[in-house]
C-alpha cells in the first residue's frame, strides 16, 4: 500500500506530464489532494472524538475536583448530595463486584467454547455459531435486562440462594443478607452472558492467529489435541486471551440498562455477591439531569462518568494495542 | 519384496473431488520410496494418508485401507496418536515449535511419557541430535529457542523430534524444498544414514532428488499411481508412457 | 512385527475425551443462553402483543393500564436510529476510504484504528452524559436531534470498522491495476473501492442501525421521552428501550405486561436487522471479486 503511495501522489502526475500543462490532468491532480486533505479531516475525527469527551467531562467535573481531594471522592463512603457529602467508594466497589463477578463466569465458559470452535468444530458448526454469536451480540441491552428480571433474578432468589445459603453460608461473599434476588449475582449472571459473545469471538480470532504447522508439528509427532493445544496454543495466545478478558470486563463496567435493572441500586458497601448494589451507570443513569440545583451534584455525577471513562480508557487501550499486534503478527506470516 | 506400508484401494475425496483413485501399492521396508509426479498429482495427499493428516482438513473423505506391518491404521480400534508415533513426519517447512531446542526434541518424549527422569531425557535429547547432525553445532546452546537457528538447522532439528518418539517409518513432504542446497544436501545424506533403521517415503518434485535418494518409486498422474517399481527399473526403464515422458521432460 | 496401534486409555485419552466433554457443554451454555432470552421474551411478551400495541400512541391513563400503544416509541426509535445512522454514514464512509486508500497497514493506519477501536468501547451512558452537557453548553433541551447526534457517534466507530474489515479484504491488484490505468488514488477510492465497499456499507448500516435501535442509556438524556410523535428535529421523542425500562418500572402489572410486549417489539425489530444483514451481504458478497 505504502508502495503505491509513493508512485502515485499528485506530484508525480504533475512531474510526468511534463512541460505541456494539461490542465485535465491538473484538475484530477487538485482533486485528489483536495479528496486526501478533507478525507485526512474526517480520519482525525475519532481521535479528537475520544478526546473531546474526556476534556468536556473533565471540565465539567472540575468544580467537584477542585473543592474536594480526589482521594475523598473516591474513597468517601457517604453519599448524600443534600449534605454535600460525595463518597463514590460504594458505588466504585458496586461497579467492581459485579464485573468481577460477571468476568469470573463468563471467562471460563467463553474460553472453552471458543476453543472448541476454533480447535475442534467442523466448518458447518463454525458457520452456525458465527450468526449466533450476531444475534446474542445484537440483542439490545434493556432486553437482558428484561431477561434478568424475568429469569435471572428469580432464579437467583429461588434456586441460588436457598442452596447457598445450605452450604455456603458461614463464607462472607456467598452470605445472603438480603433475600430478594436483585443483586450482585444477578447482575453478574446477566453481564456474563451480555459479554460472551464479544469475549468469544475476540477469543476465536486470536486462536487464529496460531498457524497450523505448529498444531501439525505437535500432532505429527502424536500429541493428542487437548495436548497440542495445552502446550502450544495456549501459551502462545495467552496474552491475547488475557486482553479478551479485560476487554470483556471493560465491556461490563460501562453496561447500564441491564445492571440497573436487576441489581438493586442500594448504595451500600457489598459483601457478599448476594447483597444489592449501586454501580456507577446506574447511579448516573438514575439521577444525572434531575435535581440539578444541589450544588455541585452535577458535577459529582460527571466525574462519576469520568472515573468510568478513564479507567474504561485505559482498559481497552491495553488491550486493543495487545490484540493489534497479535493480528499483524498473523498477517505477517 | 518385504512390504512394510500396504496400500489398499485407497480413494480420497475433496468434497465432490477425488484427490486419490484407486491406489494399491507395497512400500519395502527399510527403503527409501521416493514418489513423483506433477504437481497436483495427488503424492503429498497420498503421503497424508499414511500418518492420519488428511483428516485435519475440513471435507476430505477416504476409502480403503492402509495397513502398517499388516494393520489397516483406519481401523475402527486405532489410536490415532499411536499411529502418528510410529509414522514420523518431516514437513515441507520446518517447524520448531516455540520453546528451547532442548525441549524440541524432548517434546513427544514428554508428550508420550517415554523417560523416566531427567537424566534419561537428557541422554534421549544428546543421541537424537546426534543422529540429527546437530549436536556439534547446538550443544552449547541447547536451551536457546528453536527460532534462533538457521533454517537448515531448524529443520534436522524437525527431524530428530520426530526421530525421538521412536517411529519406524518417517515421511517427508518435500522436506528440503524450503532449505538452500547445503542443507538440502545435509538433510539428504541423514536419511541415507537411517535408512537402514526406518523405511523412509519421501515426496519430492525434483528430479534430481528422486535419483540420489530413491531405492524405489512411485509415479503417480492425476490422483493416480501410474507406476510403482524398484528405483533401477523406472529409471532405466519405465514401462508406461508417462513416466517416461516425465523422465524426458525434466531432463 | 506387530505394533500396539489399539487404544488404551492412558490418560492422556481421559483428559482429551473430557475436555472435548467440558468445551461442548460451554458452547450449549452459550447457545443455551440464546435460546433463554428469546424463550422468555417470546412467552411473556406474546400475550400482551395487540395491534393497538403497535397502532396506537398512547392514550390517556395508559400508564395506568388504560388503552392505546407504543407507536411513539417505535416511531421514534425508527427517526433516531435512521436518523444516527445516516449522519453517521457520511462520517465513516470517507474515514473507511481514507483508511483504505491513503493509510493502509501503516502507522497512521494503526492509530486510526486503534482510536476507533477505543471509541467503540466507550459506554453508551458516558456518550449521554456527554451529549447532555453539551446540550448544556448549547442551550438545546432534549430533542430528537441530540439524540440523532450521540447516537452518531455511537454508531461511527461501529460502521468504520465494519466497513474497514470488509474494504481490506479487497485484493490489491485490483487497486494496483486502477493505478497503473492512471487513476489517481482519488478516483481509484470513488470508483473501485465504492464497489467493493457495498456489501461493507450494507453491513454498516444494517449494524449502526441494530445498535441505534436498540440503545438506551444514551438516549435517556438526550432525546428524552414524550407520549406524541415526534414533529420536528428539536422535539423530545419517546424510544422503544425506554418504553421497556419505563413500563417495567410501573406498579401497574398491565403496564408491566406491556413492557415485555415492548421488549419483544423491540427483539423481533433488531434480530430481523442482524439477520437481513447476514442475508444481505452474503448476496452482494457475490458479485465482488474476493
Amino acid at each position: 500500500m505504502s508502495q503505491s503511495d509513493k508512485i502515485n501522489t499528485p506530484q508525480t502526475v504533475t512531474k510526468t506530464t511534463g512541460r505541456v500543462i494539461r490542465p485535465v490532468a491538473v484538475s484530477r491532480a487538485r482533486q485528489n489532494s483536495f479528496a486526501r486533505r478533507t478525507f485526512f479531516g474526517f480520519t482525525l475525527l475519532p481521535v479528537f472524538l475520544i478526546l473531546i469527551v474526556t476534556i468536556a467531562l473533565l471540565v465539567r467535573s472540575w468544580p467537584i475536583l477542585n473543592a474536594y481531594p480526589l482521594s475523598d471522592l473516591l474513597f468517601g463512603d457517604v453519599w448524600k448530595p443534600t449534605d454535600g457529602q460525595f463518597g463514590f467508594r460504594p458505588f466504585i466497589l458496586g461497579t467492581f463486584w459485579v464485573t468481577v463477578v460477571g468476568v469470573v463466569l463468563s471467562v471460563p465458559p467463553c474460553l472453552l467454547a471458543s476453543i472448541y470452535l476454533a480447535e475442534y468444530a467442523h466448518a458447518r458448526l463454525r458457520s452456525i455459531a458465527k450468526p449466533v454469536l450476531d444475534l446474542l451480540a445484537a440483542i439490545p441491552p434493556v432486553v437482558y435486562g428484561v431477561w434478568g428480571l424475568l429469569a435471572i433474578v428469580p432464579f437467583v432468589d429461588k434456586v441460588l440462594a436457598p442452596l447457598s445459603d445450605r452450604w455456603l453460608g458461614s463464607v462472607s461473599i456467598f452470605a445472603v443478607n438480603q433475600p430478594t434476588g436483585f443483586g450482585i449475582l444477578a447482575a453478574g449472571l446477566v453481564l456474563a452472558v451480555m459479554i460472551a459473545p464479544l469475549i468469544i469471538s475476540v477469543m476465536y480470532e486470536i486462536f487464529s492467529t496460531v498457524p497450523n504447522d505448529l498444531r501439525h508439528a505437535s500432532l505429527a509427532v502424536g500429541a493428542t489435541q487437548w495436548q497440542t493445544i495445552r502446550n502450544i496454543v495456549l501459551p502462545q495466545v495467552a496474552p491475547g486471551i488475557l486482553a479478551a478478558i479485560v476487554l470483556g470486563a471493560s465491556r461490563a463496567l460501562g453496561e447500564t440498562i441491564a445492571v440497573l435493572m436487576v441489581v438493586g441500586n442500594i448504595p451500600q458497601i457489598p459483601t457478599s455477591i448476594f447483597d444489592s448494589a449501586y454501580p456507577l451507570p446506574a447511579l448516573i443513569a438514575n439521577n444525572y439531569g434531575e435535581m440539578m440545583s444541589i450544588p455541585l451534584y452535577d458535577a459529582a455525577l460527571l466525574s462519576a462518568a469520568l472515573v468510568l471513562l478513564v479507567v474504561i480508557l485505559i482498559f481497552n487501550i491495553l488491550s486493543i494495542i495487545i490484540l493489534q499486534r497479535m493480528m499483524r503478527q498473523k498477517w505477517a506470516s | 519384496m518385504d512390504a512394510h506400508i500396504q496400500v489398499k484401494n485407497l480413494n480420497v475425496y475433496y468434497g465432490k473431488q477425488q484427490a486419490l483413485k484407486d491406489v494399491n501399492i507395497e512400500i519395502p521396508k527399510n527403503q527409501i520410496t521416493v514418489i513423483m509426479g506433477p504437481s497436483g498429482c495427488g503424492k503429498t495427499t497420498l503421503l497424508k494418508t499414511f500418518n492420519r493428516f488428511l483428516e485435519l482438513s475440513d471435507g476430505t473423505q477416504l476409502t480403503g485401507e492402509v495397513l502398517v506391518d499388516g494393520q489397516n491404521i483406519y481401523g475402527r480400534e486405532v489410536d490415532v496418536t499411536e499411529v502418528r508415533k510410529v509414522v514420523g513426519l518431516l514437513a515441507q517447512r520446518p517447524s520448531p515449535l516455540p520453546m528451547s531446542i532442548y525441549d524440541n526434541v524432548a517434546y513427544g518424549m514428554h508428550i508420550h511419557k517415554m523417560k523416566k527422569d531427567r537424566k534419561e531425557y537428557k541422554d534421549a535429547v544428546r543421541h537424537y541430535l546426534e543422529i540429527a547432525g546437530l549436536w556439534e553445532e547446538v550443544h552449547k546452546r541447547l536451551h536457546d529457542p528453536a527460532t534462533s537457528l538457521s533454517i537448515g538447522q531448524q529443520q534436522r532439528l524437525c527431524l530428530a523430534r520426530g526421530l525421538a518418539v521412536e517411529p519406524v517409518i518417517i515421511l517427508g513432504d518435500e522436506p528440503t524444498s524450503a532449505l538452500d542446497p547445503i542443507s538440502s544436501q545435509n538433510i539428504e545424506s541423514r536419511l541415507l544414514d537411517l535408512k537402514q533403521q526406518y523405511t523412509t517415503v519421501i515426496v519430492t518434485h525434483t528430479l534430481r532428488q528422486a535419483k540420489r535418494l530413491a531405492d524405489y518409486v512411485i509415479y503417480m498422474y492425476l490422483g493416480e499411481v501410474i507406476e510403482a517399481a524398484p528405483a533401477h527399473e523406472v529409471f532405466t526403464n519405465p514401462q508406461h508412457e508417462r513416466t517416461k515422458q516425465y523422465l524426458e521432460g525434466l531432463f | 512385527m506387530g505394533f500396539l496401534m489399539k487404544k488404551h486409555w492412558q490418560r492422556r485419552h481421559l483428559m482429551e475425551a473430557f475436555m472435548k466433554f467440558i468445551m461442548r457443554v460451554s458452547l450449549v451454555i452459550v447457545a443455551g443462553a440464546l435460546g433463554l432470552i428469546l424463550w422468555i421474551v417470546i412467552v411473556r411478551g406474546l400475550p400482551a402483543l395487540s395491534w393497538a400495541m403497535v397502532t396506537k400512541i398512547p392514550e390517556g391513563g395508559y400508564y395506568m393500564g388504560k388503552g392505546g400503544g407504543i407507536l411513539n416509541a417505535i416511531l421514534g426509535s425508527l427517526y433516531l436510529a435512521s436518523g444516527g445512522t445516516l449522519l453517521a454514514m457520511i462520517f465513516s464512509v470517507p474515514i473507511a476510504m481514507y483508511l483504505k486508500t491513503y493509510l493502509g497497514d501503516s502507522k497512521w493506519g494503526h492509530y486510526v484504528r486503534l482510536s476507533l477501536d477505543v471509541l467503540w468501547g466507550i459506554p453508551s451512558i458516558v456518550y449521554g452524559a456527554f451529549g447532555f452537557t453539551l446540550m448544556i453548553a448549547l442551550g438545546m433541551r432534549a430533542s430528537l436531534l441530540a439524540g440523532i447526534v450521540i447516537l452518531a457517534l455511537i454508531e461511527l466507530p461501529i460502521m468504520t470498522r465494519a466497513m474497514d474489515e470488509v474494504i481490506r479484504r479487497m485484493p490489491v491488484d485490483l487497486e494496483h491495476a486502477a493505478l497503473a490505468l492512471g487513476s489517481t488514488k482519488f478516483e481509484v477510492a470513488l470508483r473501485v473501492v465504492t464497489r467493493q465497499m457495498l456489501p461493507g456499507i450494507t453491513t454498516a448500516i444494517l449494524l449502526g442501525l441494530g445498535r441505534g435501535i436498540g440503545d438506551a442509556a444514551s438516549v435517556l438524556f438526550t432525546a428524552g421521552y414524550t407520549d406524541r410523535i415526534p414533529t420536528s428535529l428539536m422535539r423530545p421523542t419517546a424510544s422503544l428501550p425506554l418504553a421497556v425500562f419505563f413500563q417495567l418500572g410501573s406498579p401497574y402489572p398491565e403496564v408491566q405486561q406491556r413492557g415485555y410486549a415492548a421488549a419483544l417489539i423491540l427483539t423481533i425489530i433488531v434480530l430481523v436487522v442482524s439477520l437481513g444483514s447476514r442475508w444481505l451481504s452474503a448476496r452482494l458478497n457475490k458479485y465482488t471479486i474476493k
